[in-house]
């Protein structure tokens, strides 16, 4: 009898979804590039913020065959947002991509047992669906033989051997899928196989109530039974989708299943892993031979060194010490190259054009906005090479699994640790990188903190402050200068670790903090193409998305600095005074006075907001040097020379110094990563309250150092 | 015969020791998401070794590695045959 969707008929639309999925590590992407080729489309899911990858299977005049690669996940039973948007799509729950016409499923063959789980879930839908198992050549080598065709028979889906990276299977994979979106699922008939009589006894009012109240089928009542009575997780993911005295009669319904099973002392909770794990030993066992087992001997020993009790940490500060040098070292040359071009063209642009403000506008707001965006770019690309090359290998893994402890200790997992260690750099690719976290709580918190990592826009600052006014003289085996240097990262980490602890025990109670279970994969060769595929799509991203709003509070910043127009012809020192910048300078001077700063270095403050390292290049404005930058003397010394009219001292002393550098350690002054957050977050609520808080922690931060040091009687 | 048998923690494990899940205790733990990696009473297990600061743990369950805090490795009860 059958029992699926076979109502459904083929229909005369012209385009069919079709769902990739399968447990992370199991090749997936290999195997989406393989049947896809560079045809993507990378996009977001509606409201959320996880990554959509799609790309065209088939796309001929009659036909079109839109695949979905959907996030990795272990089990249908959603535990972060990934896997909700994964398990809404698959369960047909998801209302943006209702009608996915086949399923395919990728599996790991040499981890075959647990990869069942989520196929025997997917099966169990009566959906049509298909198997893809991967790496076979990997499973031979270590022993195990697979019959495909038994494995086959048991699951009720066509099973399809492939070895994505060496291309094999693609063909048979693609003409499968060919065939089974374009006819009926033919001989094979899902059977929900975990259900025996007495299970299915249990599951009958549950059952019952979902067949008739619900659009699921007939066939996958018994499997939504199953979760909805196992996992509160999956029970709550229905209040969203019914009305409220639907859910409550539910609700009611699972409650009284539950009960009974008490009284019995059987443990519900438990009842959906046991069933299938306790299937899946049977299936296996008929499947699967396994002669003269070898282990993966080869990941096991590279794991001796690398997570080894002395020598994993070492290399784990050596490797993330040497790709930092190389991101400094490396992008400097092409940095220097795009601030030179961004240059040339607008002195090109300002030679075609007429003077006036339009030429302004597009020369100092337009291009120098969209300087300030490309700049970074150099960065990102190098940054994601080398994530994307350490994940494809495994040893990502490995970093999480090293530094967790420490990360515990701030509540977060060792899965922050690369986007924080990345924000070293720039925090932009580093809270980019916080898509690698499951757990949104820990994706949240680490967004929050990683603008607190100096980044190397802070440099020039730091450099210009430090090398005007602190004395060169020997702490210890150190300088003056370098301790305050490592003082200030120092306090950023502070800083973070402050911030995180906060952020866990006030914001966002109500995520669940999570298990932390991290699969450790075997060491595998990366994919160059994918490499460059995931560097493109990334740089992409930032510079479209970020970069709108970058541009425009660019031009803002330049409309404040530039009207109103000196009505006769001054100094450019001048001309900002009198501007809007200017007047905004003297206005919040009252509020900076206590931290030492005058209306000038408030005016450095405010474009700053811009990008940090705009402070120098502006306080060069104001003081009117030409061709200033951090190792300027010239600047250096009209800042040493500057003296307050009233008072008649100097303006600058080594302790305002330290104030403005305290302050820029902890203030939120880069509008890149403001725009970063909002992308990433979704909302403009998460980052608000970034600028907020980090605000106040610098001004804070700076008025206890400024008072605190005149209170010493420094000055 | 009657081999030596010792129920254990599993967090109490020497790395390299090897046995059966006896149990997960729910000790204020999300069992279900070690039960869907394949963490099931009955299953062999083998404790590979403890990372560089002591916790988490890495694990050798059903032919894969997987990495668990001690925290949830405390409620895994295993059955050690020597």
């Amino acid at each position: 009898m059958s029992t699926q969707t076979q109502s459904k008929k083929p229909s005369a639309k012209k385009h069919i979804d079709i769902a990739l999925i399968g447990n992370p590590n199991a090749g997936k992407t290999t195997v989406f590039n393989a049947l896809t080729g560079l045809r993507h489309r990378v996009g977001n899911y509606p409201g959320v913020t996880v990554e959509h990858i799609s790309g065209m299977l088939l796309d001929s005049g009659k036909q079109k065959i839109e695949m979905h690669d959907l996030p990795g996940l272990y089990s249908l039973v959603p535990k972060s947002l990934d896997d909700k948007i994964s398990s809404d799509i698959i369960t047909g729950r998801s209302k943006e991509l209702e009608d996915v016409r086949l399923v395919v499923v990728v599996a790991d063959a040499t981890n075959l047992s647990r990869s069942l789980f989520l196929v025997t879930q997917v099966v169990e839908l009566g959906k049509p669906a298909l198997l893809a198992l991967n790496m076979m050549d990997s499973a031979e080598k270590r022993g195990l033989t697979i019959d495909v065709d038994i494995l086959a028979k048991k699951l009720g889906i066509p099973v399809i051997p492939i070895c994505a990276c060496k291309n094999k299977g693609i063909k048979k994979l693609k003409a499968q899928i060919l065939t089974q979106v374009t006819q009926e699922n033919g001989k094979f008939e899902p059977s929900n196989f975990c259900f025996d009589a007495e299970t299915k006894n249990i599951l009958q009012p549950i059952q019952s109530w979902l067949q008739s109240n619900t659009s699921l089928n007939n066939f996958s009542c018994y499997a939504e039974a199953l979760r909805v009575l196992s996992n509160d997780l999956t029970l709550e993911n229905w209040r969203t989708n019914l009305e409220n005295n639907q859910f409550a009669e539910l609700n009611k319904t699972v409650t009284e299943v539950r009960q009974q099973l008490e009284t019995k002392d059987t443990k519900w909770h438990r009842m959906e892993s046991e069933l299938r794990y306790r299937c899946i030993d049977n299936i296996y066992s008929e499947t699967v031979t396994e002669v003269n087992i070898k282990k993966d001997h080869f990941s096991e020993k590279l794991d001796r060194v690398l997570t080894h009790r002395v020598a994993g940490p070492i290399i784990f500060v050596l490797i993330f010490g040497a790709i930092f040098q190389s991101i400094f070292a490396w992008a400097e040359v092409p940095m220097n190259l795009i601030e030179s071009f961004i240059g040339w063209l607008g002195i090109q642009i300002a030679g075609i054009m007429p003077d006036g403000v339009i030429e302004d506008l597009i020369v100092d707001g337009g291009i120098a906005g969209v300087g300030a965006i490309l700049i970074f770019l150099p960065q990102i690309l190098f940054l994601f090479f080398f994530l994307s090359i350490l994940e494809d290998t495994g040893y990502l893994s490995r970093a999480a699994f090293i530094m967790d402890r420490i990360m515990k200790g701030v509540g977060l997992s060792g899965r922050s640790v690369i986007p924080l260690l990345s924000s070293f750099a720039c925090a932009i690719p580093g809270i980019m990188a916080t898509r690698t976290i499951r757990n949104p709580r820990d994706r949240l918190v680490t967004i929050m903190i990683a603008p607190l990592m100096s980044c190397s826009a802070r440099l020039p600052v730091f450099a210009l402050m430090i090398g005007a006014f602190i004395p060169n003289i020997m702490v210890g085996f150190l300088t003056l200068p370098g301790l305050l240097l490592l003082s200030l990262y120092l306090l950023g980490i502070l800083a973070a670790v402050v911030a995180a602890y906060a952020l866990n025990r006030f914001g966002s109670k109500k995520q669940r903090p999570s298990t932390f279970v991290l699969e450790l994969p075997p060491y595998r060769m990366p994919s160059i193409r994918w490499t460059f595929l995931q560097m493109w799509e990334r740089a992409k991203i930032f510079v479209t998305d970020a970069g709108k709003i970058i541009l425009a509070i660019s031009i803002i910043l330049w409309f404040m600095a530039s009207y109103p127009k000196p009505a006769t012809e001054m100094s450019s020192s001048q001309a900002i005074k009198q501007s809007y910048a200017g007047q905004l300078g003297h206005v919040i001077e009252p509020v900076i006075k206590p931290l030492g700063f005058d209306w000038k270095m408030g005016i450095g403050l405010i474009a700053s907001f811009a990008a940090r390292e705009v402070m120098v290049s502006t306080l060069a404005t104001i003081y009117n040097v030409e061709d200033a930058d951090e190792n300027s003397h010239t600047l250096r010394e009209a800042m040493r020379n500057e003296t307050d009219p009233d008072t008649g001292k100097k303006v600058y002393t080594p302790l305002v110094a330290l104030s403005l550098m305290v302050f820029f350690v902890l203030a939120c002054q880069c509008m890149s990563t403001v725009a970063v957050v909002k992308r990433e977050t979704n909302s403009w609520r998460w980052p608000i309250i970034m600028i907020i808080y980090m605000t106040s922690m610098a001004y804070v931060g700076s008025l206890l150092v400024y008072q605190g040091g005149l209170l010493l009687g420094l000055s | 015969m009657h081999t030596k048998s010792e129920l254990l923690p599993l967090d109490n494990l020497k790395p390299g020791t090897k046995g059966v899940i006896d149990e997960i205790k729910k000790n204020g733990i999300d069992e279900t998401d070690l039960m869907e990696m394949g963490l099931i009473a009955g299953t062999p297990i083998r404790l590979v070794k403890f990372a560089p600061f002591g916790d988490p743990l890495e694990l050798e369950v059903r032919g894969y590695h997987l990495s668990i805090r001690r925290s949830e490795a405390k409620s895994i009860l295993v059955n050690c045959s020597e």
